[in-house]
Parts: structure tokens; C-alpha cells; sequence
């Protein structure tokens, strides 16, 4: 398993980038992964952050955008625009949690 | 080094169409699931319903599309059953409703959502929903019939043209 430093932080990633260690992730370390790919975080997106690593933790899976729209409350065109163009996986990069794995 | 996921941002000319022709339950899903994925994945995403399709953006219909499994020989007992189950038993009054029923919960049990939820999730992701002009005629259809996420009513010609460079998907 590769490691790479952010924000100062040795983290393990996957070969793609992802963080694989739930507890390596915190807030300093979620602005530079936004940053890596052009999203300055707002109130809006730690909302949608906040929700992906409470959830991934109570349900042991990363929430796909249904669930983040209907029970973390963003609607799924805040989403498309928080997110630009593939949401999901960008979301759960930044909050260092894996990709989701649904189809819906 | 950092590794920086690839998000594919600047390869943004795929585009996929799908063509939605049937009415029942179990074949209407193929293509929504299919363009909210797309939709997911940044890809500009088209569906055109026609035909049977029409009903899955019909306001009066699309809450209620029903499944058979009538000249469907794949239809099995839920669980991995080896037993098919018989033709004859699905033309019985009132079969259709109890295999919709079930199949309903089936989908709702994988946290899969109803009909009319799909399709606004796939608008709301930017999906572009067209009707066929010929199915709207021949079913005597008007643009107040269907829900306003449907942009427009459109001909063959007019879909070959949305369509060009894309990836279509016929269902």
C-alpha cells in the first residue's frame, strides 16, 4: 500500500489516491485533497463531508448520492454543483473514505 | 509524491443516449440506472422515450408501471429457484398485479428508488429527457401530459442529430 504526505501528514493512499485509513484523515488534510483537485471547501461542502464519514462509520459503506441527498439533506443539484461533474467520487476522496460501490 | 486521483475533467466529450422503448417495470430500469450512472460519472447523458417508453415520463402512468412475466421464460421463484415459473399461471386474473407487488419490493429492498424518484434524480443530475414525436402523436399525447422535465418533443431526425458522436443505447 503506497503512502504519501499531505498537508504535512504521512497518509496511506491507494494506487488511485484514496485514503485507505479512516482515522489518518482530518480537516487540515480534507483542504489540501479539495485543493489537489480544484474545489475550495465551503460551509456547503463540510456539510456533505461531515455527513459521508459519519455515515461510512454508522453503515460501514460510503453513502451513494441518493442517500446523500435524502438523508444527509443535499439536494442532488447542490451536489452536481458542489461536486462538479462526478460527485460521488469526489466527495468521498475528500473525505477520505473509498469510493462507493452501489449502482444507485 | 502525491498521488492525485484522475478524474477524467478534461475529457469531457463522451456522451451516451439512450433510447427507452419499453413500458413495463422490469425494462424500464435498464436505462435509468444506466444514465444515472453516466450522469455520476460527468458524462452528458440523453434519453429519448418512445413507444412504451412514453409511460415512464407520463404523469398518469409513470407511478404505476406494471410487470409481467407473461412470454418471459427467465422468470423464476425468488432465491435462485431452478423451477421456471409457468406461463399459464401469469395469464390468471390479478398475477399481474401480485408479480408488479412483488417486484416493487424487490427493487425498494435494494434501496433502489420508485419510477417517478429515478427520473427526477436523473433531471435533477442533469439528464436531458426527449419525447418522440411519433409516440406522442400516436398515443394522443400533449407536452401537459408528461412531467415538465421532458425539454421537448422531438422527431427520429431531431434525435439522430442530439445523438451524433454518442454512444447510443437502445432499451
Amino acid at each position: 500500500m503506497p503512502t504519501t504526505t499531505i498537508a504535512g501528514a504521512e497518509v496511506q493512499v491507494d494506487e488511485e489516491g484514496f485514503m485507505t485509513a479512516y482515522d489518518e484523515w482530518n480537516e487540515e488534510i480534507a483542504k489540501a485533497l479539495a485543493g489537489n483537485i480544484g474545489i475550495e471547501l465551503t460551509d456547503d461542502h463540510w456539510q456533505v463531508i461531515k455527513f459521508l464519514r459519519e455515515d461510512y462509520q454508522e453503515q460501514g459503506e460510503t453513502p451513494m448520492l441518493r442517500r446523500v441527498s435524502n438523508v444527509g439533506g443535499v439536494p442532488t443539484k447542490q451536489l452536481f454543483q458542489l461536486f462538479p461533474k462526478k460527485p460521488a467520487k469526489k466527495m468521498s476522496y475528500i473525505a477520505g473514505v473509498p469510493k462507493p460501490q452501489g449502482c444507485v | 509524491m502525491t498521488f492525485v486521483p484522475d478524474f477524467g475533467d478534461d475529457d469531457s466529450d463522451r456522451k451516451i443516449c439512450f433510447i427507452a422503448s419499453k413500458g413495463t417495470l422490469d425494462m424500464v430500469y435498464p436505462s435509468l440506472i444506466m444514465a444515472n450512472a453516466a450522469l455520476g460519472e460527468g458524462i452528458e447523458t440523453h434519453i429519448f422515450f418512445t413507444f412504451w417508453g412514453m409511460d415512464i415520463v407520463t404523469k398518469k402512468h409513470m407511478d404505476d408501471l406494471q410487470f409481467t412475466w407473461l412470454g418471459n421464460t427467465a422468470m423464476h421463484p425468488p432465491g435462485g429457484s431452478k423451477i421456471h415459473m409457468p406461463q399459464g399461471l401469469a395469464g390468471l386474473p390479478g398475477m399481474t398485479a401480485m408479480a408488479t407487488k412483488m417486484m416493487k419490493k424487490q427493487i425498494a429492498d435494494l434501496d433502489v428508488p420508485e419510477v417517478p424518484e429515478m427520473v427526477q434524480m436523473i433531471a435533477d443530475a442533469g439528464g436531458h429527457l426527449w419525447a418522440c414525436k411519433m409516440s406522442v402523436d400516436m398515443m394522443g399525447l400533449t407536452k401537459d401530459d408528461m412531467i415538465p422535465e421532458v425539454e421537448d418533443i422531438i422527431s427520429a431526425t431531431d434525435f439522430i442529430e442530439l445523438s451524433e458522436g454518442a454512444q447510443v443505447i437502445f432499451t
